[in-house]
């Protein structure tokens, strides 16, 4: 490790406990209510080459049981990762838990993450993208549980046909990956059992 | 501030010594990533490392670790047990959260942030913004059916429920209704069968597009699931013999409700009994209404 890299380990939660269980639950309700936008608490965001939601739901899920795999963009969290959650960075998409993806755009087939088995669906991955644009009403028509009738929602910044890829991954269900589509502080949910429109 | 001065800030009840809400960091977050994939894959059940807590099992451990994963500062917290706030099982687990958390608690349905659950559902319609987290003995609902987890864990992937319809119709041969009065089994978003832990069959439509998030934990069996809000659940049933809900011949003897689920009590050794609600909440709260007409 080169002192370089040492620079780059942003900070941790500036409370460890608390500011955990807070990201959970905006975690838990973005999930919960697939497209609907929340704000993630606050984080210093020095040193982090992530954006400030994306990081702080990995310290608040992510651990040594989580291998965690990056993309390009991301790959300069890889040391902030290592020091602040212990968590195993792979290469191998396909061995990973959580998948951080820096530029939505670049996003590959998600049929190269684990989806998990049909006894075992649980054992999938969860992918935390960061989009260009992120803002509730707009193009795209949610439909799910979570969901009381339709929701909108407008995302920019993800690759043309991924919403032809995301209904193969909803189709797939109970197997298939679940979503965070990150914009710096704010984030919503997309799990798998969510059909987006048009 | 550190972890320390902010739990020290807490209510004065709060307990030196432990962690906020007593399990550790890491068991926290494991059970925080079961709650996530439970609640994308709705009515299928989590393996987790469920931890020792300090009370038996069948005193609701998968409850609690579900609670304490999810609670904050925040948090308004009601317990109930069988409806009621005020039994052993209900008070040791506020009592517990009080002290471990310092949160603020409530017996009012209302006010609840969250919602520790043994065996019912709240008569007051639930709310987005709330959790209700419910004590599950035995999550697998094809158990008492296969007893194989090897089995039951196929005939879910599979989606090969058919014993659990003969089950159903054995019922109807034999007593001429399906004889199931608590624990009836559901089917949730169209997939899984999936056991409403042993809520009586009255609270099975309550679960059903309910706008707050439903969690489920079993402690002994390591089993979380979850229902998301808005999510369809189907009690089974036949087209011939469609599901009902219990019904009283009395209202309650103490606010004379007639749409909440009542409890026999018997009042002597004479044959004396009385039906009153279950939920105490609801029914206190009817009460104060019609005391305040009365009043006025």
């Amino acid at each position: 490790m080169t002192l370089a890299t040492t620079g780059a380990i942003g900070s941790a939660f500036a409370d460890p406990v608390l500011d955990a269980q807070r990201t959970f639950r905006v975690a838990l309700e973005a999930l919960a209510r697939p497209g609907r936008l929340v704000e993630s608490p606050s984080l210093n965001e020095a040193g982090w080459t992530i954006g400030p939601a994306a990081a702080s739901l990995c310290l608040s899920l992510v651990d040594h049981d989580t291998p965690v795999w990056l993309d390009a963009a991301a790959a300069d969290a890889a040391a902030a990762l290592r020091f602040h959650c212990g968590c195993p960075i792979v290469t191998d998409a396909g061995a990973a838990q959580f998948a951080v993806i820096g530029d939505g755009t670049a996003l590959g087939p998600l049929i190269r993450f684990t989806v998990g088995t049909d006894a075992y669906p649980d054992r999938s991955a969860t992918l935390i993208v960061e989009v260009g644009e992120l803002r509730e009403g707009g193009p795209l028509r949610l439909r799910g549980p979570g969901i009381e009738t339709e929701h909108r929602l407008t995302v920019e910044g993800l690759p043309d046909g991924f919403w032809r890829a995301w209904r193969e991954n909803v189709d797939r269900f109970p197997e298939g990956v679940d979503m965070f589509l990150t914009c710096g502080a704010r984030l919503c949910g997309l799990p798998r059992t969510t059909i987006v429109e048009g | 501030m550190t972890s320390d001065e902010t739990t020290a800030a807490f209510g004065a009840e709060h307990v030196a010594g432990y962690n906020f809400a007593y399990l550790d960091e890491q068991t926290k977050r494991m059970i925080r990533r079961a709650i996530l994939k439970a609640i994308a894959i709705p009515g299928y059940q989590v393996p987790f490392g469920s931890r020792e807590m300090p009370l038996p099992y069948g005193w609701g451990t998968g409850g609690i670790q579900v609670t304490a994963s999810v609670i904050g500062p925040d948090d308004v917290l009601k317990v109930i047990d069988q409806g009621a706030d005020d039994t052993t099982n209900a008070v040791s687990i506020r009592a517990f959260f009080a002290k471990t958390t310092g949160v603020a608690t409530t017996e009012r349905t209302a006010e609840a942030t969250l919602i520790q659950t043994r065996h019912r559902i709240p008569e007051t319609p639930l709310r987005e913004g709330q959790v209700l987290i419910y004590q599950v003995p035995i999550p697998e609902p094809l158990r008492w059916l296969e007893p194989r987890e090897s089995e039951t864990r196929k005939m879910h992937a599979l989606a090969e429920y058919g014993v659990m319809q003969v089950s159903l119709y054995e019922d109807i041969a034999r007593y001429g209704r399906i004889a199931k009065a608590y624990n009836y089994p559901v089917r949730v978003h169209a997939r899984y069968i999936t056991s409403p832990s042993p809520i009586p069959k009255f609270d099975n439509p309550k679960m059903d597009r309910n706008p707050a998030i439903q969690l489920f934990g079993a402690g002994r069996e390591r089993r979380i699931y979850a229902i998301p809000p808005y999510t369809a659940v189907e009690s089974l049933d036949f087209d011939d013999y469609p599901f009902t809900v219990e019904q009283w011949p009395e209202s309650c003897a103490l606010c004379g409700a007639t749409d909440s689920f009542l409890d026999e009590i018997v009042t002597n050794d004479k044959g004396g009994r009385m039906f009153i609600c279950s939920d105490t909440d609801y029914c206190a709260g009817r009460r104060a209404e019609n005391g305040e007409e009365t009043a006025a």
